[in-house]
């Protein structure tokens, strides 16, 4: 049963909030300006409490159960940090108060640049990208000044794995830079003599995720790294995968140079449904100037009203968005972090790793790795059963069926089939072995009774939707008209 | 720990199932002389000891009664009813991600489809995505768009002087990689077959609301995009920009039941003509049915995302604001068709009150730049002096936040303040402001 929508619920003359009657005289007001109808719906609190609350239960989050979402680190995200966030001096703060007067949030959010300077060895972390894709077109507009200062500004060419997220090819475009795909080889990293030949004088920058959409770390890194740079481009390392490296390595460190985090993977601020996010950039000392700003800086004065303030980087590409970005998300991931301390993001990278491997070993039953070495965080295999002739798509709607989110799937491009599999820290090893169980049921059924996978999924408050009807259709709203 | 359940048994049992002697073998692909670094972070506080942190930074902001704010300039001070917070605490939706799954995802993609329906007859549009990260980025989203439907022979892009000054910096940085440039101008008179598209905020930076009439049919007759960013409260009241033809209707959906948060996140809200479609940036909720034909949503056109296009996307953008555009939407239902009208007549109402107020009271000048403006909810005082020091001596004398220092975005405005009126200001607080403003300016 579909539930109504909130038009089909409107009954003329309700409302679910009333507004206090006004206290001051009326005012005139042009009456060409006014329109008759503003569309919106008619209903009572409860029906609008309702008519959610049912959609929650057709909706399906972290909470609900295992969602081993390849790249998008889907971990249990702590009450604590949501609680906090919630305090009315940071959500009802505005953001154009003096700072005198908001010098709590400029502390929380130094205390996070540092955290986060510190997590990834950089010299200096902007926090004003709303998310990981933000950050990717963040660092490349400063590797294009970067360039250009150094008049170097014909280095138009981002060199990007074939593996890379769909993202970084994005982001290049939109910096109106140039793609060069680089391949990868038989153990599952970069291709280093393709790498190598690319190199040149127009290449501004390598865009390396490491570890990689494969979930395997960069056996050769020092030397990718080593090969950009002496062709005097710039590495940006995509942090979605930071999961598995907190506490283990700092890119810093290796030799990158530009750097985003996700905060809402890596720090656990919640996914919401696909957004808001957070995404972070660090940057070396030579790519620092270049941050989008503003920054808090720490005047390490002894007037509490002064200490934190504003500073913008001296050659900063300037914003990218307004105010500070996501404020909200940065209170999350600061509590998280503080909550678990260095030990404890090492911890959780070395469970998440070694969660990721024991389902790693034990799908490889059924399932074909392509790649087969110990894997980081997260894992690839190809999602049609050894045996028999169902679809990775099939296999994912069927686990539905079995309470499961599925995995990421048909991604990486380089895996034929793919099931991307990201169990993250926070499963048990109860989860994991229902997990493969269901998996292995799944795999037997695909030879015995391929039709359950087909028409899969059986138990979900919809069966299997029409993409393409959808798509041919067009209907993006009920308009009224 | 208490985030990672896993028992030291359970640990033994799986590195033997892994074949791993130990954790710290899993990672020896990772450089040794790099593996395992001492991070200099402070040591972990525990849930109660957090709280208490949490809470001292907290106690670390000043904070000012909602009444006696009227502080706006892109962020707004709006009445957020308890049915937002309540519906946003289900972890059903704040837990998800990205509706991928559309089976067991239908609650997120109805009530994005909702959400989009109700943008759209808010804006006067016919297709809304299901969101941007703010009002900049929605507008830097409708450039690059402009510009792609315009093709390499138009580089001009032709904004209204009114504009929020952080959109036109965000817009800057965004055409950075790109050979566009952006011209400032008034009047449509300066525009040509080299311009993509033409922006105009109304109600602008200042308040005021411009002249749309006509806009849209001098900017089509050479071909450009008209962009309009509008107020989605004000559209409650008045008529949207939809009707006056424009092409893009960008805004920031905070005020639509998100708190102000210190900037974010808030709610890029992003819509346009249906001829369009195939061009726009970001996620969008299609109408569809399952196998037993019962009616379903599922995402739609992804083909012009980067997850499928790549490098021939129409933008990179993935993770996007949906839990805040979760927030608008409830507000929006909540409040429907009478309570936004009513929220709208409020600020409309007591903003011209204050003006009134302080113009009578204070002696002060509204408006100076464009004394018969129709405003909305935010206005100009000429306080001839400084505002600087009138903003710091209100709040530390009388405990009120009166407004945004124009001189902090044009040193020639140094004397004039912006004040914003929403429907939390009571009246005790417009007149403490006008009687304060007074004091301060004699």
């Amino acid at each position: 049963m579909s539930e109504k929508t909130v038009f089909e619920k409107s009954i003329p003359g309700r409302i679910g909030v009333a507004l206090p009657e006004p206290d001051v005289p009326p005012t005139r007001v042009p009456c060409d300006l006014l329109r008759a109808d503003n569309g919106l719906p008619e209903l009572s609190q409860s029906d609008v409490s309702r008519h959610y609350l049912r959609l929650s239960q057709r909706n399906y989050g972290i909470d609900n159960g295992f969602y081993p979402l390849g790249s998008c680190t889907m971990k249990y995200n702590p009450r604590i940090c949501e609680t906090v966030a919630t305090y009315p001096s940071f959500l009802r703060s505005h953001p154009l108060l003096a700072l005198a007067d908001v010098q709590g949030n400029l502390e929380l959010m130094f205390g996070l640049q540092e955290c986060l300077r510190e997590i990834g060895g950089f010299d200096a972390v902007s926090l004003q990208p709303s998310a990981g894709a933000h950050g990717e077109l963040s660092g490349l507009l400063m590797m294009r000044a970067y360039h250009d200062d150094r008049n170097e500004g014909t280095r138009t060419q981002i060199l990007v794995p074939d593996s890379a997220h769909g993202t970084n090819p994005a982001s290049v475009a939109m910096a109106g830079l140039s793609l060069t795909e680089i391949p990868t080889d038989r153990g599952g990293n970069i291709d280093l003599q393709a790498l190598g030949a690319a190199c040149g004088s127009d290449v501004a920058g390598l865009m390396l995720t490491n570890p990689n959409t494969l979930g395997l770390f960069e056996q050769q890194v020092e030397e990718v790294i080593r090969l950009v740079h002496d062709c005097g481009a710039v590495v940006y390392g995509d942090g979605a995968n930071m999961n598995a490296l907190t506490g283990i390595m700092r890119p810093g460190d290796l030799g990158i140079d530009i750097m985003h985090y996700n905060l809402h993977k890596t720090f656990a601020s919640p996914h919401g449904g696909g957004g808001p996010g957070s995404g972070p950039i660090g940057a070396s000392a030579d790519l620092a100037p270049y941050l989008p700003g503003p920054l808090v800086s720490d005047a390490v004065g002894d007037d509490p009203a002064s200490r934190y303030e504003l500073s913008t980087p001296k050659r900063s590409i300037g914003r990218v968005s307004t105010f500070f970005g996501n404020f909200g998300m940065m209170v999350r991931a600061y509590a998280y972090i503080l909550h678990h301390g260095p030990e404890g993001l090492r911890a959780n990278a070395e469970h998440a790793v070694l969660n990721a491997n024991y389902l790693r070993v034990q799908l490889q039953k059924a399932f074909q790795v392509p790649f087969d070495r110990t894997c980081m965080h997260e894992f690839v295999c190809e999602g049609d059963a050894k045996q028999a002739g169902v679809r990775a798509i099939d296999v994912c709607k069927r686990l539905l069926d079995f309470g499961f989110h599925p995995p990421t799937n048909y991604f990486p491009l380089i895996v034929r089939e793919a099931l991307m599999i990201e169990p993250t820290e926070t499963e048990s090893l109860q989860t994991l072995d229902a997990f493969i169980a269901a998996m292995l049921q799944i795999a037997q059924e695909a030879e015995t009774a391929p039709e359950l996978l087909s028409s899969a999924p059986h138990l979900t408050p919809v069966r299997r939707l029409d993409e393409v009807k959808a798509a041919r259709k067009q209907n993006f709203g009920d308009l009224g008209r | 720990m208490v985030y990672f359940p896993h028992t030291d048994d359970e640990r033994t049992a799986m590195l033997a199932a892994i074949g791993c002697p130990s954790i710290g073998d899993l990672f020896s692909d990772v450089p040794k002389g790099y593996r395992f670094p001492a991070l200099s972070l402070p040591e972990p506080l525990s849930e109660l000891e957090l709280e208490r942190e949490m809470q001292r930074l907290a106690f670390g902001n000043r904070t000012v009664s909602d009444s006696d704010c009227f502080l706006g300039a892109g962020a707004y001070n709006h009445f957020v009813p308890s049915i937002v917070g309540d519906v946003l605490r289900r972890s059903e939706f704040y837990t998800s991600y990205t509706p991928y799954q559309p089976e067991v995802s239908q609650g997120m993609l109805q009530a994005m489809y909702e959400y989009q329906s109700m943008i759209c007859r808010l804006t006067g549009m016919e297709v809304s995505n299901a969101s941007h990260y703010d009002g900049a980025t929605s507008l830097a989203e409708a450039v690059f768009l402009a510009l792609n439907v315009g093709g390499p022979k138009r580089n001009q892009i032709v904004v209204f002087p009114g504009l929020n000054p952080q959109y036109v910096q965000v817009l800057n940085t965004y055409l950075r990689g790109r050979d566009e440039a952006i011209t400032t101008d008034t009047i449509a008179s300066d525009i040509g077959e080299k311009t993509a598209a033409v922006v105009v905020q109304s109600p602008n930076f200042f308040g005021q609301f411009e002249t749309l009439d006509g806009l849209a049919e001098t900017v089509h007759a050479v071909g450009a995009l008209l962009i309009v960013i509008g107020d989605p409260i004000a559209m409650g009241l008045f008529k949207p920009p939809g009707d006056f033809g424009a092409d893009v209707v960008v805004a920031d959906g905070q005020p639509l039941g998100s708190h102000l948060s210190f900037g974010g996140p808030h709610l890029g809200i992003f819509t346009t003509r249906r001829t369009l479609v195939r061009k726009i940036a970001g996620r969008l909720v299609g109408e569809t049915v399952d196998t037993e034909g019962s009616r379903g949503y599922v995402l739609t056109l992804a083909t012009r995302e980067q997850h499928i296009r790549r490098a021939k996307a129409t933008s990179n953008i993935c993770t996007n604001a949906a839990l805040t555009a979760l927030a608008a939407a409830v507000y929006l239902a909540a409040l429907g068709k009478h309570g936004l009208r009513s929220v709208a007549e409020l600020c409309y109402r007591k903003s011209h009150y204050a003006a009134a107020r302080i113009e009578e009271v204070a002696g002060l000048q509204i408006n100076p730049q464009a004394k018969d403006a129709v405003f909305f909810k935010e206005f100009v005082v000429d306080l001839r002096q400084p505002a600087n020091g009138v903003c710091r001596q209100l709040t530390d004398q009388f405990g009120l936040v009166c407004g945004y220092d124009l001189g902090l975005v044009d040193p020639a405005h140094a004397n004039h303040l912006l004040v914003a009126v929403t429907e939390m200001n009571k009246r005790e607080s417009i007149d403490r402001l006008a009687d304060a403003l007074k004091q301060v300016t004699r």
